[in-house]
């Protein structure tokens, strides 16, 4: 006989412990969305409950944002970063990847661990050194110097990735286009590149986010605030003096983060995949 | 057949011969990506290492070499030796809080319930937004007047308005919410990790388990735990050298402070050698970090091998 009473019991601590973890996690992005649309008034009023509007919401920070700051630009800044980053890393990290998967045998497979080892080379460490080499290319407080360096941490994570991919595809795809006459860059081309999209896109999407969510050699390289990203520029431009205006922080944070949040989620189980490195089969 | 070849051999050219040989064509395609990676990790990695053991200033440009000089001066000073204590403190304890909500995280989504979906997409959060604007939110939650944190509590009777905690500006309470914040972006990662890890065990090797007589301890530490514990680990690791080498929380929080209470590495590496423009010194505190990643590198790779194997 199942007893209910211990049944019920069971599934509720289920739900309390689920409800415990969505709170928090989400709790502070829930905490941004009610500051970006209340009030001054409301928000610095300690008798009012904060976590429901008091007065009606506003959409004053918001219009603040577009029409007092860079906020707009700072957008931009991340969508031309992130677009020349995407370019860069595509045009490296397929051929690359494919080589290291098809073309190189066993050196491949220890150069291919040598790159993804590359990836934790941290930017705290290379800060330095490269803040020289920008200066010496004369790209120092330029968005252009992130477009360069960015693709030092893309790279190597994306021809991982990609190595992984095109190792699952069967050879016999590309066997049947050399014998067609393809030469193997055409098969490459041709017969590769077309079924692997899915996989392309899920780099695309990564290199983007990973742009996105880069913060210290944008705060590194970057100082005037019409280069900086939208990171960069809600997180060092919206404090004015030693004053926090959380209401346009709030909305500036949550806007950029939005996007990025949809396109994880999205790709997220890819990801996983690639970070594991084929672990999991 | 033979017209074909006949063909296409004409087709030929010197051009299309090299696209044609795996030989040439493997190297000439894996080259781009090594030269950048070359050109901006390796390099630069090596003109740090030279960076620590010289003068160099923003102010004097010389590269005069000092020998360790630069190290001994760190290792004498109170706020190095603080920082690299703060840094594993900071590690270490936002990694097990981290793994802990991760563990028991997972064993939740594993179960399907409705809903699952959407609760899976909430938790991933932390981890996905950009971790300065995650900080942000955090930072207001601290505020010293409006923090919600402590609305909550005094309206619960928790504590009272006079003597709410001043959460980032006393030392002890500042080291707390960086880990936090830490924890909190780390957590989802663990919990994704973790779920990647436990549905790639065989449900027949857990269901021979359960028929030999294992219990659920035993099929969780002589099953489940040995066989995705190369994915955790490598999990880990990122989470690891990620966290330690990381300046973005602490210097948008807290900026090292009160009084270099929550002081790590990468933040006053950034202080010394960008702020202050005292490259050499900046670079020695930096490559601190290196012994601690080469043995994380290290077991990084005796993992990804015994993937092949």
């Amino acid at each position: 006989m199942p007893r209910p009473i211990a049944a019920v019991a069971r599934e509720a601590s289920f739900y309390v412990a689920v409800a415990f973890f969505v709170v928090l996690a989400a709790f502070p992005f829930y905490w941004m969305l009610i500051t970006a649309f209340k009030t001054n008034a409301d928000l610095y009023d300690l008798d009012n409950i904060p976590f429901w509007f008091n007065d009606p919401p506003t959409l004053d920070h918001i219009r603040y944002l577009f029409e007092k700051t860079l906020y707009a630009r700072w957008l931009l800044n991340s969508a031309i970063i992130g677009v020349c980053v995407v370019a860069i890393t595509l045009f490296t990290a397929l051929p690359a990847g494919y080589s290291l998967a098809r073309m190189t045998g066993r050196s491949g497979e220890a150069l291919g661990i040598g790159i993804f080892l590359t990836y934790l080379v941290p930017p705290t460490l290379l800060f330095l050194p490269l803040s020289r080499v920008i200066t010496v290319l004369g790209l120092q407080d330029s968005m252009w110097s992130l477009v360069l360096v960015y693709p030092t941490f893309t790279i190597p994570f994306c021809t991982w990735l990609m190595m992984g991919f095109f190792k699952s595809i069967p050879r016999e795809i590309e066997e049947a286009a050399i014998i067609d006459g393809c030469s193997i860059f055409g098969a490459f081309v041709k017969m590769v590149l077309p079924i692997s999209l899915p996989a392309i896109l899920t780099v695309v999407i990564f290199t983007f986010t990973l742009t996105m969510q880069e913060f210290v050699y944008a705060l590194t390289f970057v100082s005037s605030t019409a280069q900086k990203t939208i990171t960069l520029g809600v997180t060092t431009d919206l404090v004015r003096g030693d004053i926090y205006f959380w209401g346009e922080l709030m909305a500036g944070a949550l806007i950029a983060a939005v996007p990025v949040a949809i396109a994880y989620n999205l790709f997220l189980d890819r990801f996983i995949a690639g970070i594991t490195g084929g672990a999991v089969k | 057949m033979v017209a074909i070849a006949d063909k296409l051999a004409k087709r030929r050219t010197f051009f299309q011969f090299m696209l044609d040989r795996p030989s040439v064509l493997g190297p000439l395609f894996v080259t781009p990506a090594i030269l950048y990676v070359l050109a901006l990790v390796g390099i630069p990695f090596l003109l740090a290492l030279y960076y620590s053991v010289s003068a160099f200033t923003i102010y004097n440009q010389s590269y005069q070499f000092v020998g360790l000089r630069n190290y001994i001066q760190i290792f004498e000073s109170d706020i190095f030796r603080t920082t690299l204590v703060n840094t594993f403190i900071f590690t270490i304890g936002s990694q097990i809080i981290g793994l802990v909500l991760g563990k028991f995280g997972a064993l939740l989504l594993l179960r399907p319930f409705p809903g699952r979906k959407l609760v899976r997409a909430l938790i991933v959060l932390p981890w996905a937004v950009p971790v300065a604007l995650a900080t942000v939110a955090w930072e207001w939650m601290f505020d010293s007047l409006y923090s919600v944190i402590n609305w909550t509590m005094i309206a619960l009777g928790l504590m009272d308005r006079s003597n709410a905690p001043n959460w980032l500006g006393t030392p002890h309470l500042a080291m707390l919410c960086v880990i936090i914040v830490n924890a909190w972006r780390f957590f989802p990662f663990a919990i994704v990790i973790f779920l990647a890890g436990i549905t790639a065990v065989p449900q027949d090797v857990i269901d021979a388990a359960t028929i030999d007589g294992a219990g659920f301890w035993r099929r969780n530490y002589q099953i489940i735990i040995p066989i995705i514990a190369p994915i955790v680990v490598v999990g880990l690791i990122f989470g690891t050298v990620f966290t330690f080498t990381d300046l973005s929380i602490v210097y948008l929080l807290t900026n090292g402070g009160p009084v270099n209470a929550t002081q790590v590495l990468g933040n006053l590496g950034f202080q010394i050698g960008i702020q202050s423009g005292d490259v050499a010194h900046g670079a020695a505190v930096s490559l601190v970090m290196l012994p601690v990643l080469f043995i994380l590198v290290v077991l990084m790779l005796r993992f990804i091998r015994r993937r092949e194997i």
